[in-house]
């Protein structure tokens, strides 16, 4: 929960976090190390100093720490936890649906599990997914279409095996898609930042929700033409985010750029945690505004009526969230007894 | 003669730094296909030495280990390619330093295969469609940066699209547009041919740009702009913890990609 120097209450939810085990002990070959150390040059590289952690913290965090951080140091009131399987780096997997759901079961108010799935596992991928929705009553599925799978070295949503297995999200509810399209790991000559498949999905899936992570970084310019086209696409803001406090300027122009063609009902706010925690990112979030040079170029403003739909009016929505409820439950749970008394009557 | 050897020297010193000079000055301008700037602007390569033989030893390293094999191949191939058109210069060694396909791209760099060639089955056709679709995002982002300066000149979207490329290079200009139309003019080729009396400004298709939707027109290109700014400002930062940048680069790339129980490095 933020709330403004004037007392409203603001309900975050968290589109994009992760409870991984990126430890040494976990790590299968080199590139598990590779990974994990890639992960934290982007920890690294763009959190404020006060903010970073040592590299073993950031392997592996207990669930108390997560909590925490998003919760009551920081300002989510639920996260999305997005599964991110890696089998081949990591002996566990580095952050799979079932170690996600340890958090979800301690706190069943503040989670939203989403699963994955992977087209090229074929009939038994399906079966899996089938019980994989039936246990955890999935509404989403994060997908990484650059995952090395064997030999191969990724897919397309456009694949045949792709539409078999959105079919059967469609007709097991499962109605958020939120597709990894950002910075990524050993694209060959396939270009994985390619966000082209997403537009052919869109269309053909119409009822489905594609929310594109990291907002297609670094293929931005392709993928804000695709979201101005089709309706049922979303823009997850983790990765761009965190350029608010080292490079604010760049910042600028991608939101800018982003409210201007995806507009303002479908940028999704994520903080990538453990990547980055919310308390920082929120905070330097409500205090920022578009310079005026930024905004003469596209007529895009940060209103804090834009900001309250990023930071969870938008996720609500996708997930059918009713916010009120959400809160009470939230409240009649102790969750917010950390905070001081509200000032003013809640919005 | 003690002496003269050393005069000697110094005269084969002076050629050495002199063809260094020179290959530091080509490699100046291989551009990352994506990010549109030039590697050594980069800080991607760390050595670019010539040797007694006339052979030229060139090393770099990227902002992550992951970063995509083919992006990094086709850098190599292009900084050996600048190099080897120089006259004297009697052969070329790139290594890469540092990333997951390492060994296998300097293999490939070491016997001149091609992509395609160094992957195999991995590689699904060839690099020219790949690095066509970044020259012309490169050619769209030096028009949008070119067009958002002549605009704010005061010149009205009339007089900027009835433009040829003649008159273009004759503008009366100050140091910043020169710059820009001298970058836009290296792009310029890349949709459609250079002749004198031809529109400066056309789009991706060749087509010269009309005064209606014009205002639009910039609107589109300067995604591509913000794009390539954004992924610069990140690759910079992401080198600048993965290395320190003072230190001598060392190679490690052997030592770091052997590992008996991984299923992926050959």
């Amino acid at each position: 929960m933020y709330r403004t120097a004037k007392g409203e209450e603001i309900f975050v939810i968290d589109g994009h976090t992760h409870f991984w085990d990126g430890s040494p002990a976990n790590q299968k070959n080199i590139h598990g190390k590779q990974f994990i150390e890639c992960f934290y040059a982007y920890h690294s590289n763009l959190s404020p100093p006060s903010e970073k952690w040592e590299l073993e913290k950031f392997e592996k965090y207990d669930a108390k720490t997560m909590f925490d951080d998003l919760f009551v140091t920081g300002y989510d009131d639920m996260a999305i936890l997005q599964p991110t399987y890696l089998t081949d780096f990591y002996k566990n997997g580095f952050n799979t649906t079932e170690r996600n759901s340890a958090m979800k079961k301690s706190h069943p108010d503040r989670f939203i599990l989403n699963g994955a799935f992977d087209p090229r596992d074929g009939t038994k991928g399906l079966e899996d997914l089938h019980a994989l929705s039936e246990k955890h009553k999935l509404k989403g599925v994060k997908l990484y279409t650059a995952e090395w799978r064997g030999e191969s070295k990724g897919y397309k949503l456009t694949d045949k095996a792709s539409y078999k297995y959105l079919e059967a999200a469609q007709k097991l509810g499962i109605k958020n898609i939120h597709v990894h399209k950002g910075p990524t790991i050993i694209p060959l000559n396939r270009d994985a930042f390619d966000v082209a498949d997403i537009d052919d999905v869109a269309t053909s899936f119409q009822d489905l929700n594609f929310i594109v992570e990291h907002c297609g970084l670094p293929r931005l310019d392709d993928f804000c033409w695709i979201a101005t086209q089709e309706t049922n696409v979303y823009a997850g803001l983790a990765v761009a985010l965190p350029f608010i406090h080292s490079r604010p300027g760049y910042f600028a122009h991608v939101i800018s750029e982003l409210l201007f063609w995806v507009g303002p009902d479908k940028i999704l706010y994520g903080s990538d945690y453990g990547i980055w925690t919310p308390k920082w990112l929120i905070d330097k979030f409500m205090a920022f505004e578009i310079p005026a040079d930024v905004t003469k170029e596209t007529g895009s403003v940060l209103s804090m009526e834009t900001k309250i739909k990023i930071l969870g009016l938008n996720a609500a929505r996708l997930y059918g969230i009713d916010v009120e409820a959400q809160k009470k439950k939230i409240r009649a749970g102790g969750g917010y007894a950390h905070l001081p008394e509200a000032v003013h009557a809640p919005r | 003669m003690k002496g003269g050897a050393e005069t000697a020297d110094r005269s084969q010193h002076g050629q050495n730094h002199d063809r260094q000079a020179e290959i530091w000055a080509c490699l100046q301008g291989v551009v990352d296909p994506e990010l549109d700037e030039s590697v050594t602007d980069l800080n991607f390569v760390t050595k670019a030495d010539v040797d007694s033989e006339n052979r030229v030893h060139i090393e770099f390293r990227l902002p992550t280990y992951w970063c995509a094999a083919n992006f990094s191949f086709l850098m190599a191939d292009d900084m050996r390619r600048v190099v080897s058109a120089l006259d004297w210069v009697e052969g070329v060694s790139v290594v890469l330093g540092e990333h997951m396909y390492a060994d296998k791209i300097n293999a490939g760099l070491a016997q001149g295969l091609s992509f395609q060639e160094t992957f195999g089955a991995e590689a699904d056709g060839n690099l020219d469609d790949l690095r066509q679709t970044f020259l012309v995002k490169a050619f769209q982002r030096r028009q949008v940066a070119l067009l958002h300066h002549l605009t704010v000149a005061g010149h009205s979207a009339e007089m900027i699209v009835s433009l040829t490329l003649m008159e273009l290079g004759c503008l009366p200009v100050d140091d910043e547009s020169e710059k820009l139309v001298r970058r836009y003019l290296e792009r310029r080729a890349v949709v459609g041919p250079l002749r004198s009396d031809a529109p400066a400004f056309v789009d991706a298709e060749g087509a010269r740009l009309k005064p209606d939707g014009f205002a639009a027109y910039v609107s589109r290109l300067r995604r591509v702009g913000v794009n390539a700014e954004f992924n610069g400002a990140l690759c910079r930062g992401l080198l600048s913890v993965r290395f320190d940048l003072e230190t001598p680069f060392v190679p490690t790339s052997k030592a770091s990609s052997k590992t008996p129980d991984s299923q992926h490095v050959p």
